[in-house]
């Protein structure tokens, strides 16, 4: 065949079918540490012996990986009940919206003491209610994504499906799941990356006054910083990255680079993702036939049997009964935590406490404010000049897409260290802390919007001979303007939540407070005050909703209707 | 080459639509929009259905409605007799815009249909690759759609109707969003294929706005029109294939579409049957000169017998409309033919040029005879006794067809073709024609 030998088996199929195997020894070898028996008298202590390290990370990158599984499965039905049921869809939107603007972190004890109590002598509750927290750091904006494809499937595309007689499970693989994957994937991948934040926040908590220490990157770091051992938390912020950077290369970048195949064919890709991973896998001649060959096999399998198992259908009236049997269960279970939740409040808190709170809030909102102006202020520039320069860009990307990954929450400590020797105001420097994380947001859709205006209309600007001033006023604040809305409502929404952790930091027992929702909402946990603890969400949450819908919504239809380009 | 389409022993009625109407809520939520009024049609095995009408006319829906995708108003569709119950169970639709799965291959996309039937995997293959190899796609069967070109991937949207043997194939407006010469090509194969009976379909109903194409293909054209929109006229088109627009039976029914679109006030008509009918009397002749002809002819001699017709107009520092006359009229005689933009020298031309003086007119009388203006003259002429007529004789026949000022350009033309042919002469101190021996 024109020379060239193809070989049944050849040394990318040794290589990958040796990366195979480790990727199965390591899973089962970690995954049996998630079951070991504990007492809560004993909490395990974590030896920092820097050579754990590479065990610790796989055991938070496991963590994130099954949050990630679980999220996948959540989007897939979540997003298909609410696309595909009228009167399911009028009260799952709105929930998901709810769900997306609750500062989870602060729910992350409530859940903790939760899961604990499942399971009271096995690490398995812990693991369950860290895979929980990342799990509720992921699943909203996926969820989103695949309840928006499904929506703007093309009409044609539905009416192909129908014609051609594909039963509702083929439909749904070939068509739907397929039509989304592009956007499902991206999401994933910026839902993966915010989830670190949310391991490092969960691994390692402290309730009811009692340490709980999972084996991961972020109890490595919480048992350093407790310590004041400065080596080790270094050495836990270079395994992080290095994590972050192994993740993207053997695991995103190949599903990035592999779900290219799902775009529509009228859209363009901006930069095409190459994974070399992934080309080593093409490669492969001995495994890709077996895996094709059992594919195949088994999808011919699930094909039959789904076929017909999605085809039956339960006769109407009991179908009915079951929605509005499940509907009242529903109905009746989040009663009854309302009430609940409303008479410890009452019980609990005092009218001036209430109002107090509502003043903290105002507090941590001038904080977030700040950081989303401050952000703009400072990244949105450089962005467009990172953006308008393609060399920059593609070298560029990359690295803050790392930092955007890297969870912030993990050198809040070593702010804490540089506030304590520095004697800088806390009240002020706390927004430094919310900004970390918040700020990569704005840069990142900076960059994009920058990267997307038009060559034209930036040849008409210089032909024209716009000055500077003009040519900002007149393109690129308009052209960058719903990239500015996308990512500043993610900052908003990333500060506060970093709020309920950045408000609180801590240095080798030495700790930093200032007045602010978050502070008390952190406070509230540790202590186990469970009355604070709602009111303090509730009043985040209410802060968070009125404001999107009161100033964000408007600018995102705006944004829509005015500036969008193309 | 005349073949008739299909034999009429099989004209069951696979499909009947019967009063059907369709109604949509309006924007603001008040009322309703009727987008079709009371329509009623049937479709026979055997037949070419083309649906016709004005842009947001409610084809596409009509389309829609007989397949069972949307649900009528009211009235209902029948299928073999019975009523329709959700989608129709043996046809399938080709999209416009193809409606391809971006992310399957060719094959993949093919064999879709065929996999939701549950037909087990190798039949499968073997069935799709023979479709592709009926609709030309040999060697794509593992290119993705992104990588084929607008003809191709309609090629696929065919196949994979054509894949599960449906007994009505529907098409909603195939071939307008390919560019000409494509949308020609695979028209022309897909009606081949129909006529050869290679396709196991048994009729089609198609909906095009492009009335050019309705004529070629259809076996019966219904012409959708008014608000709400309305079955206006349904036109039995009884021409052989291959349908040539050149064919004055074909411009005659596509003359006539034209005013069913143009013209919102013409009563509507049941059936209209379009046939053959013997060629108009008096085909408007080219105001051309035979000097002129002779001159293009000449030139393109000394082209080698063939030039781009711009490019002759460019030398010639005529403008291309100028030259449109003379080019028409050596076409109409026979002497060349216009073929993508090129003129080229026929048979007939290049014997015609060669030839003395005598035989040239010779040539030219016999050519000038087949054209009917000039025949009716001479066949007039030598009715009479003398052999003579008045002019206004025959203005007052050409009046009627052409408009006082045309009908005395035309006698012009005619006269001077027919001096040099030696077919008739003429006086003009006493304006009357004469017949030569």
């Amino acid at each position: 065949m024109l020379g060239k030998q193809i070989r049944l088996f050849n040394r990318y199929d040794a290589l990958v079918a040796a990366g195979l195997f480790a990727l199965l020894y390591a899973t089962v070898h970690v995954g049996q540490g998630m079951f070991v028996r504990f007492s809560p008298q004993h909490p395990a202590s974590l030896p920092l012996d820097p050579t754990l390290l590479p065990y610790y990370a796989a055991r938070s990158v496991l963590r994130m990986f099954v949050a990630l599984a679980f999220s996948v499965a959540f989007s897939l039905v979540y997003g298909s009940i609410a696309a595909k049921n009228r009167r399911a869809e009028r009260f799952l939107v709105p929930l998901l919206d709810i769900l997306q603007s609750v500062p989870v972190l602060g729910f992350l004890s409530a859940t903790v003491a939760f899961f604990v109590s499942l399971f009271p002598t096995n690490l398995f509750g812990l693991e369950l209610a860290s895979i929980f927290a990342i799990f509720t750091g992921q699943a909203w904006n996926m969820t989103f994504a695949f309840y928006h494809s499904l929506l703007t499937l093309p009409e044609p595309l539905k009416e192909a499906a129908t014609m051609m007689g594909l039963s509702r499970w083929q439909k749904f693989w070939k068509v739907e799941v397929s039509y989304a994957m592009l956007p499902l994937v991206w999401n994933g991948m910026m839902s993966f990356a915010g989830g670190w934040f949310f391991l490092a926040a969960s691994e390692a908590i402290t309730v009811l006054r009692r340490n709980y220490r999972l084996p991961g990157l972020g109890s490595y770091m919480a048992t350093a910083v407790e310590q004041g051992n400065l080596a080790a938390t270094l050495w836990a912020i270079g395994a992080m990255v290095v994590t972050i950077v192994a993740v993207d290369q053997f695991f995103w970048r190949p599903v990035v680079a592999w779900a290219e195949k799902f775009r529509a064919e009228e859209t363009e890709a901006v930069a095409k993702v190459g994974s070399w991973v992934l080309n080593l896998v093409r490669r492969t001649q001995l495994l890709r036939r077996w895996f094709k060959r059992i594919t195949v096999d088994v999808g011919e399998w699930l094909d039959r049997k789904m076929t017909r198992l999605s085809e039956a259908s339960l006769p109407e009236h009991v179908s009915l009964g079951l929605g509005r049997g499940l509907t009242f269960a529903l109905f009746t279970f989040c009663a009854y935590w309302f009430v609940r939740g409303v008479m410890i409040v009452v019980a609990d808190l005092s009218v001036s406490e209430m109002l107090k709170v509502i003043g903290l809030g105002l507090v941590t909102l001038a904080r977030v404010v700040v950081v989303v102006v401050v952000s703009t202020l400072v990244w949105v520039p450089t962005g467009v000049f990172i953006g308008l320069n393609p060399n920059l860009a593609r070298f560029a990307q990359p690295l803050v897409q790392i930092a955007a990954s890297f969870p912030a929450n993990m050198l809040y400590p070593l702010l804490a260290l540089v506030f304590l020797k520095t004697q800088f105001p806390f009240a002020i420097g706390s927004v430094i802390p919310m900004m970390l994380g918040a700020q990569w947001y704005v840069l990142f859709n900076a960059i994009a919007g920058a990267m997307s205006i038009p060559t034209e209309l930036q040849e008409a600007a210089s032909i024209f001979r716009l000055p500077a001033k003009e040519r900002w006023r007149w393109l690129i604040i308009p052209a960058l303007f719903p990239h500015w809305v996308t990512g500043a409502i993610t900052a908003w929404g990333g500060a506060w939540n970093a709020s309920i952790v950045a408000e609180v930091i801590e240095w080798h027992k030495q700790r930093l407070t200032t007045a602010g929702l978050g502070a008390y909402i952190t406070l509230a946990a540790t202590e186990g005050h469970a009355a604070a603890i709602v009111w303090g969400i509730t009043v985040m949450s209410a802060f968070v909703l009125t404001f999107n819908r009161l100033f964000w919504q408007r600018l995102y239809r705006l944004a829509e209707l005015r500036y969008k380009l193309g | 080459m005349i073949e008739q389409p299909i034999a009429t022993a099989e004209q069951t009625t696979l499909l009947e639509v019967r009063e059907v109407t369709k109604a949509f809520p309006s924007p603001d939520g008040q009322g309703v929009i009727q987008v079709l009024s009371p329509l009623s049609f049937s479709v026979k095995a055997g037949e070419w259905v083309v649906i016709v009408g004005p842009s947001g006319g409610g084809k596409s829906t009509l389309l829609r409605i007989i397949l069972g995708l949307i649900p009528p108003t009211s009235g209902e569709v029948l299928v073999h007799g019975k009523p329709l119950r959700g989608v129709h169970p043996d046809a399938a639709l080709v999209f416009q815009q193809f409606a391809l799965l971006p992310w399957l291959t060719v094959l993949e996309n093919i064999e879709l249909p065929l996999r939701a039937r549950g037909v087990p995997r190798l039949e499968r293959l073997k069935r799709a690759l023979a479709v592709i190899d009926m609709m030309g796609l040999d060697g794509y069967e593992s290119a993705y759609p992104r990588e084929l070109s607008g003809g191709m991937k309609q090629r696929v949207g065919l196949a994979r109707a054509l894949v599960v043997e449906p007994e009505l194939l529907c098409m909603d407006e195939p071939f307008s969003a390919l560019d000409v010469l494509t949308a020609e090509n695979l028209r022309s194969e897909l009606l081949r294929l129909w006529l050869d009976r290679k396709m196991p379909t048994k009729a089609i109903v198609m909906v095009t706005h492009n009335l050019e194409e309705a004529v070629q293909l259809a076996d019966r054209i219904l012409v959708l029109g008014g608000r709400p929109t309305r079955l206006r006229a349904e036109i039995v088109v009884d021409l052989p294939h291959p349908r040539s627009p050149d064919n004055p039976a074909f411009r005659a029914v596509l003359d006539d579409l034209y005013r069913w679109m143009t013209d919102p006030h013409r009563p509507d008509q049941k059936v209209v049957v379009a046939t053959e009918a013997p060629a108009p009397p008096f085909l408007p002749l080219p105001h051309a000169r035979v000097g002129g002809i002779a001159g293009l002819l000449h030139i393109l001699a000394d082209a080698e017998g063939q030039i781009d017709l711009h490019e002759l107009a460019h030398r010639l520092h005529l403008p291309i409309d100028d030259l449109l006359p003379i080019v028409e009229a050596a076409r109409l005689l026979g002497f060349v033919e216009v073929k993508e933009g090129d003129l080229i020298l026929t048979e007939m031309g290049i014997r015609w040029l060669e030839a003395d003086i005598l035989r040239r007119k010779e040539i030219f009388r016999d050519l000038a005879l087949q054209i009917p203006l000039i025949a009716r003259i001479v066949a007039a002429l030598r009715s009479t006794r003398n052999k003579t007529l008045p002019m206004e004789f025959f203005l007052d026949l050409l009046d009627e067809h052409f408009g006082e000022e045309e009908a005395r350009r035309q006698l012009q033309t005619a006269i001077d073709w027919g001096r040099y042919a030696e077919l008739f002469t003429y006086d003009a101190t006493t304006e009357m024609l004469q017949a030569e021996e």
